[in-house]
């Protein structure tokens, strides 16, 4: 899967998510955008959505079911939720991964 | 016209989730059902998923299908469920696994899976089976009611983590029904539960239904997190 589809995905995500929100954000969204933390777009419970709804589109999309907040991602010391790029990066992983499965 | 609901019943091969599928698709829904076996019977506006409820991806891939099929899942009921009576000191531990894996996990499954597509109308009914095993505190079921116990914990806390995503959590406590779940059980030990319950007979599927029928109502929408014991326990 190339990395810009993926991001491009995930962006589109977020801005659904902030729209039903109501919310306007001060500039575009792009790869920097945090996740978590005090400069996030998000609440708590916004992080939940997206992961939600990005887990979908991926199987809706490209017909990969994977689960995100798994063990390996939960336990990481860097979050891959942390940002668009570090989740699209994590996507980009798990997809390569399943792909090799498929193959072997 | 109104959108028919999308209904999944877990353990639809027998029993009372067999009778489940029925009567929601008596009631004009859509009804999408599992179990690890194919029913040796079949229902129009029925659709069943050979699924082990204790594995992530078979219950990741039939909530995929039933978002490609229907767009959305309106109504989860976790019916599938595994009982073992047996003294605890006689319990071997695959015993006591097998019994916390598809009562408890299983359930757990199902209703991540189903929220995580439920959330995205802002809208679901997710109903949990315990049984009145848990507040009777049967000697020879510990296992049983840990399990169907810890499915009563977990759905009351879900029940608040989802709120927020209009969906709602219940249990219903089934009182003994006459199914192959009970078929092992001595006659005493059941005359022994049923002299515990206010009502003193043993439940059926309608009143399963019925409460079920409740739970799962559009109009219910401000009831969550609550536990309906049968027969009075």
């Amino acid at each position: 899967m190339e990395r810009a589809v993926v991001t491009d995905m995930v962006v589109k995500c977020l801005e659904e998510i902030l729209q039903q929100d109501g919310q306007t954000p001060e500039r575009p969204i792009d790869a920097t955008a945090q996740l978590i933390g005090q400069d996030s777009l998000l609440d708590s419970l916004g992080l939940v959505r997206l992961i939600a709804d990005v887990e979908q589109r991926l199987h809706a999309e490209h017909e990969i079911l994977v689960t995100l907040a798994d063990e390996r991602a939960m336990s990481q010391k860097n979050s891959p939720f942390r940002s668009v790029s570090a989740l699209a990066d994590y996507i980009c992983l798990l997809a390569e991964e399943q792909h090799g499965h498929a193959r072997a | 016209m109104p959108e028919r609901e999308v209904v999944l019943i877990t353990g639809t091969r027998k029993g009372i989730g067999r009778y489940l599928a029925e009567h929601f698709v008596r009631k004009g829904a859509l009804v999408e059902g599992c179990s690890r076996q194919l029913p040796d019977w079949n229902l129009e506006n029925y659709e069943h998923h050979i699924v082990d409820v204790t594995s992530e991806d078979q219950v990741r891939s039939m909530i995929a299908a039933i978002k490609k099929r229907h767009g959305r899942l309106d109504v989860v009921i976790n019916n599938a469920g595994v009982a073992s009576m047996n003294h605890v000191l006689l319990t071997p531990v695959e015993t006591a696994a097998r019994i916390m894996d598809t009562n408890f996990r299983g359930s757990f499954l199902v209703c991540r899976e189903s929220a995580k597509l439920m959330q995205r109308r802002h809208y679901g009914r997710i109903i949990n089976m315990s049984s009145v095993a848990v507040p009777l505190r049967l000697a020879g079921e510990a296992v049983y009611a840990a399990a169907k116990s810890a499915v009563t914990t977990f759905t009351q806390i879900l029940a608040r983590e989802l709120a927020d995503f209009g969906i709602t959590c219940n249990v219903v406590s089934p009182s003994p029904i006459d199914t192959d779940l009970i078929r092992g059980v001595p006659r005493e030990k059941i005359e022994e539960l049923l002299k515990q319950l206010a009502i003193r007979r043993k439940g059926t599927c309608k009143d399963v239904a019925n409460v079920i029928d409740f739970f799962a109502h559009p109009d219910s929408g401000y009831v969550t997190g609550q536990v309906i014991y049968l027969g009075g326990a």
